[in-house]
């Protein structure tokens, strides 16, 4: 009997289906408190662009909500940049948007290599008691090298200004693309400019170390051994604060600027 | 009595996976830059290789052994599906430090290499306690090696700063080597250079 072929099926088949079970059994049970930690995480980092947090304290979900104090959640039209009010920021969900057929389009081709585009995005406003903005806090996503990144920029209320980026997703190589995440090179990132005189993105990661802020403004250092990733880093950023992304929102964000 | 003691002694200084099976540096070169990563990742190593061995001693009589390494696999896989999935439910922030090295425990040599070994020959309740051992000898060299990387690369120990950084206006420069992985190479060739002097019988003969 052991050792017969039909033995060896049916012994496969019992282990899979005991482990299949084990294993999709504690995925299900947990995936409420993952999400809820996702949810929270994402949040987190949205203060992180911002600069309200660092990266060295853990917050807790009553912390975040504390300093979500100032942060107000906007529902924008991502072709028109005007305001929407019908959904709700609170449940919006853009990665279940993005791949939903009527909440999305296809993108137009970009080298970020993005796919879909939700009609609708959720952007977060830092406005001061004169409601004179002060910063802006945009999502964003795209190819590196073995994933999608997803982040957040944050410009300071001039609109050109970056005052920070972070990204709480990726699948890079742990120490070499995976460093998008490290502290130290997200803190490179503030005070250089997105965008030229001309108002077209045009930041970059570049080959080697960037200047100082004043000399080059628009460069921030490459990340060693991980090219790809930098360049996805690059294109990602171009794509989304350009005339696909979220051109039309900054656009009328800085009309509403100067008619102040 | 003494027999089981050995199991669970023997594989923290005289067979440690790491330091003379040289087995899963891989991991503990990635995972040791802080304290709270080391110890998490060595106590879900523990966890794994206590249900592999448990599981796989269970069944060694009759798993087929023309098929018995992707059967082993596949229990190992599994429970390490599980650990990562706790972990990302409960420990999240340490979760995603550890990032892809949860789920690179299946390829873990320790694992396969104590469930091929000794799970395969040896009853449920010693492999249990050979697995504890050999999951602790590696606890101590992540522990260890974290514990010198953690002071000397950030000035710390469990996040606490105990150095103060120069960067922060105190004394201390801390050592850029300890927080990349060659830093961890070195400790761990220093460790086993001393359990070698110690106990001269684990050299190799030329």
């Amino acid at each position: 009997m052991q050792g017969s072929i039909g033995y060896n099926l049916a012994f496969a088949a019992a282990v899979c289906l005991v482990c299949a079970v084990v294993v999709s059994s504690s995925a299900v049970a947990l995936a409420d408190r993952q999400d809820r930690n996702a949810a929270l995480d994402r949040q987190k980092n949205v203060l992180l662009a911002a600069g309200l947090a660092t990266d060295d304290e853990s917050l807790d979900a009553d912390e975040v909500v504390t300093r979500f104090g100032p942060i107000t959640r906007i529902m924008v039209n991502l072709a028109t940049g005007e305001r929407v009010g019908d959904v709700d920021p609170a449940t919006f969900d853009q990665r279940a948007a993005t791949i939903d057929p009527v909440l999305s389009r296809t993108a137009p081709d970009n080298a970020a290599r993005i796919a879909r585009l939700p009609n609708t995005v959720l952007v977060y406003e830092i406005r001061d008691e004169a409601d004179r903005l002060e910063a802006v806090i945009l999502p964003v996503e795209g190819l590196g090298l073995w994933g999608t990144l997803y982040g957040f920029i944050a410009l300071e209320g001039d609109l050109r200004t970056i005052r920070g980026l972070t990204f709480y997703e990726h699948k890079e190589t742990p120490g070499l693309g995976g460093e998008v995440d490290n502290p130290r090179w997200k803190a490179r990132w503030t005070g250089r400019l997105a965008f030229d005189d001309d108002l077209a993105p045009a930041i970059a990661v570049v080959k080697g170390l960037a200047g100082a802020v004043a000399d080059d403004p628009h460069a921030v250092d490459g990340l060693s051994g991980a090219t790809l990733t930098s360049r996805g880093v690059t294109n990602l950023l171009r794509f989304w604060l350009g005339p696909d992304g979220f051109d039309p929102y900054l656009t009328r964000l800085r009309a509403e600027g100067s008619a102040d | 009595m003494s027999k089981s003691r050995d199991a669970l002694i023997d594989p923290l200084f005289n067979s440690n996976p790491i330091a003379l099976q040289v087995l899963g540096v891989c991991s503990a070169l990635a995972v040791t830059t802080q304290m709270d990563t080391a110890l998490v990742m060595s106590a879900a190593v523990v966890f794994v290789l206590l249900f592999s061995n448990l599981f796989v001693s269970l069944l060694r009589n009759q798993i087929p052994t023309n098929i018995r390494i992707i059967v082993q696999l596949t229990i190992i896989a599994s429970l390490v599906i599980v650990v990562d999935q706790v972990l990302k439910a409960y420990l999240f922030d340490i979760s995603k430090q550890l990032s892809v090295f949860v789920g690179l425990i299946i390829t873990n040599c320790i694992i396969m290499g104590r469930a091929e070994a000794y799970a395969m020959q040896n009853p449920p309740g010693m492999s249990m306690i050979d697995g504890i051992g050999n999951g602790i000898g590696y606890g101590v060299i992540l522990a260890g090696t974290a514990i010198i990387r953690e002071l000397f690369g950030s000035g710390s120990l469990f996040g606490v700063q105990l150095l103060t950084l120069a960067s922060e206006g105190g004394w201390y420069t801390p050592n850029g080597l300890m927080v990349l992985s060659p830093g961890a190479f070195f400790i761990i060739g220093f460790f086993i250079w001393a359990l070698r002097c110690w106990k001269p019988e684990q050299v190799e003969q030329d």
